[in-house]
């Protein structure tokens, strides 16, 4: 037999014939549509059981109450809480996007010790246990030798259970040094102090408000509590009140109020004393809430006349007048200050200047107005006895200067680190431990900053991200991320009532991580002695709950506490010579930089502690970041004056520093002033936020106000030329 | 001159071969026959053994046994929850609440409360009745709205003793009890096959309340392809 070439096709023809009478082809076609209508490759969230958790936004100020939905046990959207007093129902961007910092690529997985050089990015995981060994071993090598007062702490924030444990272990230790990150906070208190006479903070009834004068507030751009004040601003339109946005940029708020004033940067205050010179000359005012007036009226009126304050602030003189007639003559008028999301300090003159205009229309602690509001005073612990070390380590002067000498009045100068560690200081620092904030980006100079953290020789930090900061340390103590763990939330952010969210764990802790006040309770333990009895909890949450008390079982229950009748301070003003302070003038020569750079804040972008998520990268128009450029803000005028077109490349130029930028080209911005971006630039984090745009602390340094030592920055002198 | 010389000795040459042409016939048709019956050996017989592949469940349960021991049939253990959505496979909270300890004394048993219930690991249970990701399918629907009996698409899974392998189609990475065990597709039972197609039966049997698109009168493909 021999197989020939029919033969073979006859082979062929049969299997061809057998094989379309079998499944497979037709088998393998449905299949193959399956596979790639539904490429395995491709994530399919698992199915399960759907549940809301309630808890407590704590990414900004602001307090709102989430619920997030979990299906099993995987965190998968954050939703505003409905009914809750702050935000009922709603949320922000940043809120929105809070998953991604739980699961995202950027967080510190487990307690490391530095193996390479400072900034290398090289470490070696550790256990707890001996993470808890090299603290306790490096602090008490310190206050052994007497040198206690050599540690600072730096911290997003003072209230709260986490950072009282903080400032309780820094007393405890011996050292003065615990510096609260700047913000809109510390002229706040400064302001209530020195106008009246009490510790306290401002609050404001912004829903009640039927004339709304802003100084720069980023109404829309994420001042006070965030979400609140959308549904304020919304309110506002529904009711017809009349917004007034001044501010030298076209901001999202300028946008939508009723009339936006352009300003010359940094004359706020100016303008605010030249409207109540108008009400006070033309006798528009309620003197109700007011003390010394008579005192102060011929200063005012001397200083802030009409026709000089036009000229000073560029706003006319018409306007002016016209502006103290609308705002004198509401039912409820209310006025804001604090830049943008208020995430920086201003002068007291301008905080100062501010208050008196609400004062003068009588509106203090009235529907609609401003309240002079006690804080937060549930934290009731014993004070914490110290032994002979901590009380040597704390009879010394802080690093920053705060609280003595010419800066008496100031509880804590986070700007004057830098120069201090750099050389101006009392004393070298030995260790820094950072809980909630990242200096290396967020404070201005950040190039001096930089320096100064290269000086002090063991940094320790607590954040759950690898931030600008966290890669500066030596040794990295991550926290849970505020979805995994139990804290109390009191939130200030301008409410009018007191509010204390309670934050729950969603999740459970996705990684080695572990809470800062467990850390703080365990490290102190190890310390022993004094230290230790300052810490009798058996744990956080003890402490937690034990602290609470009666509120405990209400946030529990209802995830938050409110107090609506909070009784106010005081009720009078007094009129004194806060206002007639010099202005604060920005860095720099006029004739080497012509220009005037100030940076603003976006509600797209973070301008604290927490970097923007992927979600938020995502919603930043191509104007302020384009690939990996970031942009400056020019006026048309001022751009074809430098030769310079919309996309170009540019230098800007200040006196601290230098950066590559692209220009956009901005009507809504005064010829001569150039804006930037607040929050962008960073060099840490993960891909999707690291490298993209310039970080403006970069090129902006503090400004000290002279009245307080706090920096009241609110720009810098600048050159732009073609790169 | 050549071409003609080749024509004729063709001419010659088929003459001459005539007795050989029968037999030749005859393993054409031999031939066509081994690879008819090869192929098909081939499509009927190896390539579903190829295509598919096998995993044994973590542990053989036994239905029968639990359908016995509980008050409410299926609805025991595969609830709706209070949402309405369908809890499926049990969850590992849901069996410790009877299987703290050893109830009995079977070999399967005892691996599930070594290895799950003491380690509080989920059993990784594979679904034999997952439908691919496309499909959005509600029992809630099926169950509770058209009042269907579970044995409709499961089959009598609640009287089995033990559990079978599970087989996958490793193409699609999907159960076979999706396209169903007669490679052919062919059924006998309507819980034989989970293809579109025995979906589209049923919806097309209830056609009076099956008529969310309005060209075909019948059921739009956005009822199930969301």
């Amino acid at each position: 037999m021999k197989v020939d070439r029919r033969s073979f096709l006859s082979f062929v023809i049969g299997g061809a014939a057998g094989t379309a009478l079998s499944p497979l082809p037709w088998k393998l076609m449905d299949d193959s549509s399956i596979w790639s209508q539904m490429w395995p490759w491709t994530p399919v969230p698992p199915d399960g059981e759907v549940v809301y958790e309630d808890s407590t936004c704590s990414l900004c100020p602001g307090g709102c109450g989430i619920s997030v939905r979990k299906v099993d046990n995987r965190a998968v959207k954050i939703e505003g809480k409905p009914g809750h007093p702050v935000n009922d129902g709603r949320i922000c961007i940043l809120g929105l996007s809070g998953l991604q910092f739980l699961y995202g690529p950027t967080r510190i997985k487990s307690p490391m010790k530095r193996i390479g050089d400072r900034g290398e990015g090289k470490w070696q995981k550790i256990t707890w246990h001996e993470a808890d060994a090299i603290l306790t071993e490096k602090l008490s090598d310190i206050r052994n030798k007497g040198e206690a007062h050599t540690v600072a702490a730096i911290a997003g924030s003072d209230s709260g259970t986490v950072p009282a444990l903080l400032q309780r272990f820094m007393t405890a230790y011996g050292s003065p040094n615990f510096i609260r990150t700047p913000s809109f906070r510390d002229a706040d208190e400064l302001a209530v102090k020195s106008l009246f006479g009490e510790t306290g903070r401002t609050g404001y009834d912004v829903e009640n408000a039927d004339y709304v004068l802003s100084f720069g507030s980023g109404i829309a751009d994420g001042w006070g509590s965030p979400v609140r004040m959308f549904q304020a601003a919304s309110l506002w339109k529904e009711k017809n009140v009349t917004v007034v946005q001044v501010e030298p940029r076209l901001s999202n708020s300028a946008a939508k109020a009723t009339h936006w004033v352009p300003i010359n940067p940094g004359t706020e205050a100016d303008l605010a004393l030249g409207i109540a010179a108008v009400m006070v000359d033309r006798n528009m005012l309620d003197t109700g809430a007011v003390s010394g007036l008579r005192g102060w009226k011929s200063d005012l009126l001397d200083n802030y006349a009409t026709q000089k304050v036009s000229q000073t602030t560029g706003v006319a003189a018409e306007r002016i007048i016209a502006l103290a007639k609308g705002f004198a003559g509401a039912d409820h008028p209310l006025a804001l200050c604090g830049r943008g999301k208020g995430s920086t300090a201003i002068s007291l003159r301008e905080t100062a200047a501010v208050y008196i205009l609400n004062a003068l229309t009588g509106n203090i602690n009235e529907e609609g107005g401003m309240w002079a509001l006690p804080e937060t005073d549930y934290i009731q612990w014993p004070r914490a006895t110290t032994d002979q070390l901590a009380s040597a380590g704390l009879s010394q002067p802080r690093i920053d200067g705060a609280g003595s000498g010419r800066y008496i009045e100031a509880r804590y100068l986070p700007t004057r680190l830098a120069e201090s560690v750099n050389g101006g200081g009392p004393y070298p620092m030995q260790v820094l431990l950072v809980a909630g904030a990242n200096p290396c980006h967020d404070l201005p100079d950040t190039k001096g900053v930089k320096a100064a953290l290269s000086r002090i020789p063991f940094i320790v930090s607590f954040s759950s991200f690898n931030d600008e900061t966290a890669a500066m340390a030596d040794l990295l103590l991550p926290d849970h991320v505020y979805l995994e763990r139990y804290a109390d939330i009191p939130v200030e952010a301008g409410l009018t009532r007191q509010v204390i969210g309670l934050s729950k764990p969603v999740v459970s802790p996705q990684f080695n991580t572990r809470h800062l006040g467990e850390t703080l309770i365990t490290v102190a333990r190890a310390m022993g002695g004094d230290i230790a009895d300052a810490f009798p909890w058996d744990n956080y949450e003890t402490c937690l709950e034990e602290t609470l008390a009666e509120k405990w079982d209400t946030l529990m229950e209802a995830g938050v506490w409110v107090q609506d009748d909070v009784d106010p301070v005081a009720d009078t003003l007094r009129l004194a010579r806060q206002t007639t302070a010099p202005a604060i003038q920005a860095e720099g020569d006029v004739n080497s930089f012509p220009l005037l750079l100030v940076p603003y804040d976006s509600i797209q972008l973070t301008s604290g502690y927490i970097g923007e998520a992927p979600f938020m990268i995502k919603a930043v128009a191509d104007t302020v970041i384009k690939g990996k450029d970031g942009f400056v803000e020019v006026n048309p005028q001022t751009a074809s004056a430098a030769g310079l077109g919309e996309g170009d490349m540019a230098i800007l130029t200040t006196p601290v520093g230098e950066a590559r930028l692209r220009v956009h080209l901005f009507e809504g911005i005064q010829p001569g002033v150039l804006a930037m971006a607040r929050g962008l630039g960073h060099t840490a984090y993960d891909g999707y936020l690291a490298d993209k745009g310039v970080n403006v602390n970069e090129l902006i340094g503090p400004v000290e106000d002279p009245s307080s030592g706090h920096d009241a920055a609110w720009g810098i002198r600048a050159m732009l030329a073609k790169a | 001159m050549s071409t003609l010389n080749k024509k004729a000795m063709d001419g010659d040459g088929k003459k001459t071969s005539g007795g050989k042409d029968i037999s030749a016939g005859g393993f054409i048709i031999l031939f066509f026959i081994i690879g008819f019956a090869a192929s098909m050996v081939l499509g009927w017989v190896i390539f579903p053994k190829l295509l598919y592949s096998q995993k044994q469940q973590p542990f053989s349960f036994n239905h029968a046994l639990h359908v016995e021991e509980v008050e409410d049939g299926c609805e025991s253990c595969h609830y709706f929850r209070e949402d309405g959505s369908f809890s499926g496979i049990p969850k590992l909270a849901q069996c410790t609440d009877c299987h703290e300890e050893p109830m009995g004394e079977t070999e399967d048993e005892a691996i599930f409360v070594e290895q799950y219930v003491a380690k509080e690991q989920e059993v990784p249970w594979l679904s034999y009745s997952r439908q691919p990701d496309c499909v959005f399918f509600s029992h809630s629907a099926h169950v509770i709205g058209a009042e269907m009996e579970c044995v409709a698409c499961h089959g009598h899974i609640g009287e089995s003793e033990s559990s079978r392998a599970y087989e996958y189609n490793r193409i699609t990475g999907y159960s076979r009890d999706i396209w169903g065990k007669n490679i052919a597709g062919l059924k006998k039972n309507s819980w034989d096959r989970m293809k579109m197609d025995d979906c589209a039966q049923c919806h097309k049997e209830a056609g009076i309340i099956h008529t969310s698109s309005v060209q075909t009168e019948r059921d739009a493909c956005f009822v199930c392809h969301k």
